[in-house]
């Protein structure tokens, strides 16, 4: 079996002694972020990129450390969203329609341990799903030729706009925004700059990293001198924590349900992890019926929304690695750091550097499980993270994302790009305008232009080049639809609104 | 209604600007049937479009804070640029400390609270940064002690 083999050679790195220490520390790092109110896993990745080059680590170490901090921050998450009903990011959001519920009556811990088991069966699963999909579609991914590349990119901005956003001109905006930021510098196949306004600064392109701790940490500092720090604090109080077997017994099913639904939301591209938990928890809730009581604090909304939300987040590694398209926000600043890596997704990745993805795929099953054994015996402690008080936190967050940036490149005009992209996320979030297509289009824009131009040059100029393919008509109809479709789904599919006391 | 109204008037004049500012890109003598400027021109007319329809389509009014908010939000605008100034020639540990003081005490208005923060962060990050994750930073630059 090649699995199997690639397996081992994953293994043989993931257990090495420093990449396991890497894989814990990492684990309990993202729990950590992940709890913090006001900083989600998207947040707490990037303002860690910068610091992890710092350090110097070898491209296997630093995406085994980071992706550990992602999963552990995705289960971080659910503390604060259910003992604060403050989701870290937006995935997060439909743990709080039951969670807080459940915590507020009194069964914080219950809530928190199940939350926890029903992350690891949807994580655990999802990667179980990669190792057996992604080997296959980075197979299909070598018939891609540089029209379907250009179809593909635009069907990840196509669902992402349409499923995120309420308005589908604003999601269209930002990603815009997005692309055209990726323009500016010096254009690869000419060699010449563009769109830099004569600024020398700009020559080398704005880096994604500088807007993606922009737009996520420095817009939060924003918004909380906005609202002076008054959300966080802490109005549930929680006992001993025993751990909920009936409970758990009982939603074995739905979390099952859940994680394969997640797991396909979260391989589309562009769809993500959003859609993922909100799906497994509208198709439990139709399920169980008006009897089921979701919504009051069930065990099962809270077991569907986190194994689905986990699910997609392991789903979304697949089109990410494969194809180099991200599902979410977070993919998005994964697929940063795989850049500034230096390692460029794709199919080729898997021939090319066996050792980063297999090693990549190991860890994560092995993160899994420390994340499990360190999230129900020792949530307590995660716990009194929360107490960490707003005026302390969004300070450090701020000092932190400065001197991450600084460290890259030493220039004082970075800083203030940075500061500029905060402003601009604030703007944006106030006015509903989707903030991820802008990263995504800074991150996939030069691609995109790539592919389009190759496949220009391909076929001399022809445009019905790009609807030559089947694959690039299936994608171009699926992206016109994902475009589409939810402007009219909308009335139908209504987002469930967050609970408030 | 009011605000998704300029954004999209504020949008569209900055994706004309950017269209306008794409046709001026040189191209070389190795030319392909886009170009350099092909791209981003195709971006600028998507954006405008967008932004006209958000003109003509706006969503209901955000609620804005109030203008003593603002106010102070443009501070601390102001406060994280002259840190960007500040960093390099003052070195970390001064800039740092006033910056994250002002910081914590616009989120929360208590001056003892907002002086450990500054005094705190400063020296703890320092000592995080520089010992255990050994980043290159100044501590106080020579010329600043005489």
């Amino acid at each position: 079996m090649d699995i199997l083999a690639n397996l081992a050679l994953g293994f043989s790195i993931a257990l090495s002694p420093y990449t396991l220490m890497l894989a814990v520390i990492g684990c309990f790092l993202g729990t950590i972020i992940g709890a913090l109110p006001g900083l989600g896993p998207s947040n707490g990745v990037a303002i860690l990129i910068p610091l992890s080059f710092a350090l110097g680590l070898d491209a296997t170490s630093a995406l085994v450390l980071m992706t550990a901090v992602y999963y552990g921050a995705m289960y971080g998450g659910r503390i604060s969203s259910i003992l604060l009903n403050i989701p870290g990011d937006e995935p997060a959001l439909m743990t709080t329609l039951d969670g807080y519920p459940m915590a507020k009556a009194g069964r914080a811990g219950d809530a928190l341990v199940l939350s926890g088991v029903a992350s690891f069966v949807g994580a655990f699963l999802a990667t179980l799903g990669l190792i057996f999909l992604a080997p296959l579609l980075a197979r299909v991914a070598y018939l891609f030729g540089p029209s379907e590349y250009f179809a593909l990119y635009l069907l990840a901005f196509c669902t992402l706009g349409g499923m995120s956003s309420n308005n589908q001109a604003k999601a269209a905006i930002a990603s815009c925004i997005g692309l055209a930021i990726a323009m500016i510098g010096v254009d690869e196949s000419s060699g010449l700059p563009r769109l830099t306004g004569g600024n020398l600064h700009l020559y080398d392109g704005v880096d994604f990293l500088v807007a993606i701790v922009g737009l996520f940490a420095i817009t939060e500092v924003f918004f909380f001198i906005e609202s002076h720090g008054k959300s966080s604090s802490l109005g549930v109080k929680i006992e001993k924590v025993k751990i909920p077997w009936k409970d758990i017994f009982d939603t074995r099913w739905v979390m099952l349900r859940s994680s394969v639904i997640g797991f396909i939301a979260g391989v589309l591209p562009g769809a993500g992890a959003s859609l993922g938990s909100f799906l497994a928890y509208m198709s439990e809730k139709s399920i169980a019926g008006e009897k089921g009581g979701f919504g009051t604090g069930v065990a099962k909304g809270i077991a569907a929304p986190e194994a689905g939300n986990n699910a997609a987040a392991g789903g979304a590694l697949v089109p990410m690695l494969t194809l180099g398209v991200p599902g979410s926000g977070t993919t998005a600043v994964l697929l940063a750091l795989l850049m500034t890596l230096n390692i460029t997704p794709g199919p080729t990745l898997f021939t090319d550097h066996p050792d980063v993805i297999w090693g990549l795929i190991a860890s994560l099953l092995i993160a899994n499980f420390v994340l499990l054994v360190m999230n129900v015996p020792m949530v307590k402690i995660f716990v009194r993270v929360l107490q960490v008080p707003a005026w302390l936190l969004m300070p450090g967050v701020t000092m932190i994302s400065f001197v991450g940036i600084y460290s890259l490149s030493g220039s004082y005009f970075d800083l203030l790009l940075m500061v500029g992209f905060g402003v601009l996320g604030y703007v944006l979030r106030k006015l509903d305008i989707p903030t991820v297509p802008v990263i995504m289009g800074i991150l996939l824009g030069g691609h995109m232009e790539t592919a389009l131009r190759r496949a220009m040059v391909l076929s001399d100029g022809d445009w019905t080049y790009l609807f030559s393919s089947p694959i690039a008509i299936g994608l171009w109809v699926a992206a016109v639809s994902g475009f589409i479709a939810p402007m009219f789904l909308r009335n139908i599919l209504k987002k469930p609104q967050r609970v408030t006391d | 209604m009011a605000s998704d109204r300029v954004f999209g008037l504020v949008a569209t004049a900055v994706a004309l600007a950017y269209i306008a500012s794409a046709t001026q890109a040189q191209s070389s003598f190795l030319t392909d049937p886009v170009g350099p400027k092909g791209f981003p021109i195709l971006i600028g007319i998507v954006w405008a479009i967008s932004g006209i329809i958000m003109v003509l389509r706006p969503d209901k009014e955000p609620d804005w804070p109030v203008r003593r908010t603002f106010i102070s939000l443009a501070f601390a605008v102001i406060v994280l640029i002259g840190y960007a100034y500040a960093l390099k020639p003052l070195g970390f540990l001064l800039p740092t400390a006033v910056a994250a003081g002002i910081l914590s005490y616009q989120i929360s208005p208590k001056p003892k609270h907002a002086t450990l923060a500054g005094v705190g962060l400063s020296v703890g990050l320092f000592i995080i940064f520089k010992f255990a994750l050994g980043l290159g930073l100044v501590a106080i630059p020579k010329w600043l002690l005489g």
